[in-house]
């Protein structure tokens, strides 16, 4: 016998139900089909302005930095100003993401570009988000053609350009987004939620940022409007 | 001038049995006496029906379920004809109310019984204020006090506001709370025995919360805790007092506090 | 790992003499505690949240047969493999063969105590390949030849000085004359020195804190960023876990999720919670090109449906032992196995016998802590003393403890004969005790008054006194 044969009789014998049972494959299959949401904080149904500001607030409680600016075109500038201030070295290793290339680089000559994954020796790393959740001021992040994983976790410091219309209140509001653009069932690769900046705390309990992951955690958030914002902002508090 | 007195507020007499508890029947008489008088203040009829012993919780504990279920036959027995039964013990009062409905629940000559007695069970402070209505007490102390929440009474009966809300009644008493006063003293029943270095440990660091509170009198609603923590205290060298919450409520602090000599 | 759950009283009285630990400890209390009461408070859904989080798991584990399949059809879809392990030997077993069959020299591993359970550790060296703890904590007690002693901060036991020293004779790289002796010096040499391993991995080993069978996905939630390093830079991603973490949908994911990090650490939300589904896709430009689910049961088909089903629940947040008074003071090495604290009391007699770990259950006041901040409400208590009752069944309890409960029985089951001679024996302790009001020793209570006094009765019993009074009221 097959250790799923022998696994899954032993979990039918022990709940006493037969493999065709019809009432249980039934509500598993509803369960399935219409997943139903939990509680839901009400700090998260807040409205699109008051999301934005939870997210910074949250995001910045768990230690990551953020700077709101206008337009999109204005990210070169505030990512290198970030650069020069924390002292880095003028290098980025972007994702090689449409939507990134299209930014006016020319606008900063000291600032060099790389598009890719990230090798061990690259120092910043700057991408762009799937969504954002205020809830907790967490970032998602998906993987794909547009966007390496590895550009999350291997440089020193994660850049992140989110826009304002990114940011939704709850996680599920956030699953929704994946499944209108990824179809009912399925994920890219890697889902990463993202809330602040590496940390361990295993060295008698007192928090160090930068364990393994980026030490720094910097949000450049483009206020795009709530008028950018899919399904327009008719739920959008006054 | 008129005198707030607690009889004015209280509900018809109801007639409870005092489940003593066997610690309280053996070790200090005294609690079970200011057990009385408060409730007899509190208009109850008191009695205590000389057919109990112990509720079964060191069998209960112990994983002696048959035992523990004649136990709990023989405590429904001794009290289903009271309106109310009252426990000064949070441990005791758990025992009857939150478990006995659940060891007799496959036994149909008892489970109606059990779940009837069970849901007239109370421990002593809390049915003073839950069910009596009374929010102040007669009784002078003069001295501070820190109060020690007893594991069962606190998580299974919800009991931390009530002794509060009557100590803050007795003339002179000052309360200091301690630290930790929600954390387990290590007394556990046999756990204290069975680990006698794990439960050293536990009463060693509940003493010290309880040196830091600067109270000069450690109170505390089970006997059992009380008895631990007492017997640290003594051991250490300490001058904290230990008594039954019951006994400052009531105003009967003549007796030796636990662990001290007669005055004789 | 080999269990000395056995020894537990011997383990205990070696813990709470050791000072080193004690300190050490002390951070469980003042760090855990404060921060977890912080967070519950601040969301005022929070226990709303326990309530739907522990019926989510009700419900899966009722239908667990059914998800296990949805799940590992989605698996499928995605392009991973799952292996169905019935024990802990097949679970070894399945994880050499694929690190045998890609050449594997090093392999890299997240923090899963799924990994301590089967011992993969040993069985991986004794077959030539390298493993390596990246999570800080597993890393330091690798250093140490030491199992965890806590689910979720498994160095919690040390204090930085022995870090410090530790890291100074292993990794010899390094100047002498540097300095160690802050947690950020330590922090910032492991990273250095596991960065490098993590380039350099063939395969990389992750427990999973989830597994979703909407989608066929694993789910692991962690602060450092070494799981994800671990999972996106080798070839080949194993994923080691057992069967009752599975969860429906994302929602549920969702719903506990939202009481994982706030019972654990007390933080808002993880600072990655990473979900995995399968190898990495044609278009991506980095993921391991295999992915591979070890999916054990090792005893949990035992539970189900037991009168330990209830422990099935549980997500491995740690409250429990966190808010123990005596993990508090003994810490986790003490269990003697892979969980320590109330969750492992419950759980280590399910999984290496009741007789190997009896004394586990038996080590609880049943002060009820663990139930009280336990975020699937699992009556810990309740299933403590489950196996206490099959000990006692069973006749594994003391001799000397049967029989004294029985004597004790036979007597508090007859009034008149207790009263009787209870009334007699506390005449005669109350006459002994009643110049101190204490005794510094007592025959057959050692265990008592080798740490403290014990208080002298008042004398009379209240029975005799009641009897008196009504006597003397009588009409």
């Amino acid at each position: 016998m097959s250790g799923r044969d022998a696994i899954l009789g032993a979990v039918r014998r022990a709940l006493k139900r037969r493999p065709d049972d019809k009432v249980a494959r039934a509500a598993v299959e509803a369960r399935m089909g219409a997943p139903k949401r939990g509680p839901i904080p009400a700090r998260a149904q807040v409205g699109h302005e008051a999301q934005v500001d939870l997210f910074e607030a949250m995001a910045v409680e768990q230690s990551a930095t953020l700077t709101r600016v206008a337009r999109a075109e204005d990210v070169p500038g505030a990512v290198a100003d970030y650069l020069k201030e924390h002292n880095l070295p003028p290098r980025l290793r972007a994702a090689p993401n449409p939507e990134l290339d299209a930014l006016p680089w020319d606008s900063q000559p000291l600032l060099t570009v790389a598009r890719g994954r990230a090798e061990a020796s690259d120092e910043t790393s700057l991408t762009g988000a799937f969504a954002a959740v205020a809830e907790t001021g967490t970032l998602m992040l998906l993987s794909g053609e547009t966007a390496p994983t590895t550009l999350n976790f291997l440089p020193d410091t994660h850049i992140v350009m989110l826009k304002a219309s990114e940011i939704l209140g709850p996680y599920e509001d956030a699953w929704d987004r994946v499944r209108a653009a990824y179809g009912p069932g399925k994920l890219p690769r890697t889902v990463n939620f993202i809330t602040g900046p590496s940390r361990t705390a295993d060295i008698e309990q007192t928090i160090q940022l930068g364990a393994h992951g980026p030490r720094r955690l910097h949000i450049v958030l483009v206020e795009d409007g709530p008028m950018n914002r899919p399904g327009n902002g008719a739920d959008d508090g006054p | 001038m008129p005198q707030d007195s607690p009889l004015e507020a209280a509900p018809a007499p109801a007639r409870v049995g005092l489940f003593v508890t066997c610690l309280v029947d053996t070790m200090r008489p005294s609690v079970g006496f200011a057990a009385v008088k408060l409730l007899e203040d509190a208009g109850c009829r008191v009695e205590a029906p000389r057919a109990q012993t112990c509720c079964g919780q060191p069998a209960y504990n112990s994983g002696d379920r048959a035992d523990t279920q004649a136990l709990a036959r023989q405590t429904v027995k001794a009290f289903e004809d009271f309106d109310y039964v009252v426990a000064p013990s949070g441990s005791c009062a758990a025992m009857i109310r939150e478990h006995y409905p659940a060891l007799l629940a496959d036994d149909p000559a008892w489970s109606a019984r059990a779940e009837q007695v069970a849901a007239r069970t109370y421990e002593l402070v809390s049915f003073l204020t839950d069910v009596r209505g009374v929010n102040a007490v007669e009784a002078r102390f003069a001295g501070t006090v820190t109060y020690h929440d007893s594991c069962s009474g606190l998580r299974e009966l919800g009991i931390q506001a009530q002794p509060r809300q009557l100590l803050a009644t007795v003339q002179g008493l000052k309360l200091s709370e301690m630290q930790d006063s929600d954390v387990c003293c290590g007394f556990g029943g046999t756990f204290c025995v069975k680990y006698p270095e794990i439960s050293n440990t536990m009463v060693g660091d509940k003493i010290d919360c309880i040196a830091k509170s600067g109270a000069r009198t450690l109170l505390a609603g089970d006997l059992g805790c009380l008895m631990n923590m007492a017997g640290k205290l003594k051991r250490t060298g300490a001058s904290v007092e230990t008594r039954h919450v019951a006994e400052v409520l009531a105003g009967m602090t003549d007796s030796p506090a636990i662990g001290e000599a007669a005055k004789d | 790992m080999r269990s000395t759950a056995r020894t537990f009283k011997e383990n205990a009285k070696a813990a709470v003499a050791d000072p080193q630990l004690r300190r050490a400890l002390d951070h469980v209390k003042s760090g855990f505690i404060g921060k977890r009461a912080k967070a519950a408070a601040r969301l005022p859904e929070f226990d709303a949240l326990r309530d739907a989080a522990r019926d989510i798991k009700n419900h899966t584990l009722d239908h667990l047969d059914l998800y296990l399949e949805r799940y590992e059809q989605n698996v499928r879809a995605n392009g991973g493999h799952v292996h169905w392990c019935a024990t802990a030997e097949d679970a070894r077993a399945a994880v050499l063969e694929v690190c045998q069959r890609v050449g594997a020299k090093t392999v890299t591993k997240g923090k899963s105590m799924i990994s301590e359970e089967i011992a993969l550790n040993d069985h991986l060296e004794a077959h030539g390949i390298t493993p390596i703890e990246t999570d800080l904590g597993e890393y330091i007690i690798q250093l140490r030849h030491e199992p965890p002693s806590h689910i979720i901060a498994p160095a919690v036991h040390l204090t930085k000085d022995l870090i410090e020293a530790d890291f100074r004779k292993e990794h010899t790289q390094f100047p002498e004359g540097r300095s160690l002796s802050e947690p950020r010096d330590l922090v910032d040499e492991a990273r250095q020195v596991l960065r490098d391993r993590f380039l350099k991995a063939d395969v990389g080993i992750t427990g999973a804190n989830f597994l979703v069978a909407e989608t066929g996905a694993s789910v692991i939630v962690t602060n450092e960023g070494n799981g994800d390093l671990t999972q996106v830079l080798p070839k080949v991603h194993i994923v080691v876990a057992s069967l009752e973490k599975i969860v429906p949908n994302l929602e549920d994911l969702s719903t506990i999720l939202r009481v994982l990090a706030r019972s654990a650490t007390g933080q808002e939300f993880s600072t990655y919670t990473t979900v995995s589904s399968g190898p990495k896709r044609a278009e991506d430009p980095d993921g391991p090109e295999e992915y591979h689910v070890i999916l054990l049961d090792n005893g949990r088909t035992q539970m189900l449906g037991s009168e330990f089903h209830e422990v099935l629940r549980c997500i491995r947040c740690g409250a429990c032992m966190n808010h123990c008074p005596v993990y508090h003071a003994i810490g986790g090495h003490a269990y003697g196995w892979v969980y320590p604290g109330p969750i492992g009391a419950v759980l280590t007699p399910a999984l290496i016998g009741v007789e190997e770990a009896g004394s586990l259950p038996n080590a609880s006041t049943f002060c009820g802590r663990c139930e009280s901040v336990c975020p699937m409400r699992i009556p810990l208590p309740k299933l403590m003393r489950h196996w206490r009752e099959r000990e006692f069944e069973r006749h594994l309890s003391p001799a000397a403890v049967r029989y004294g409960l029985a004597a004790w029985a036979f007597l508090a089951c007859r009034p008149a004969l207790y009263h009787w001679l209870v009334g007699l024996e506390m005449r005669v302790l109350g006459a002994l005790g009643r110049r101190k009001g204490r005794f510094a020793w007592l025959p057959f209570a050692g265990g008592w008054t080798r740490h403290r006094d014990f208080p002298a009765p008042q004398g009379k019993t209240f029975q005799a006194l009641w009897a008196e009074r009504k006597a003397g009221r009588a009409p």
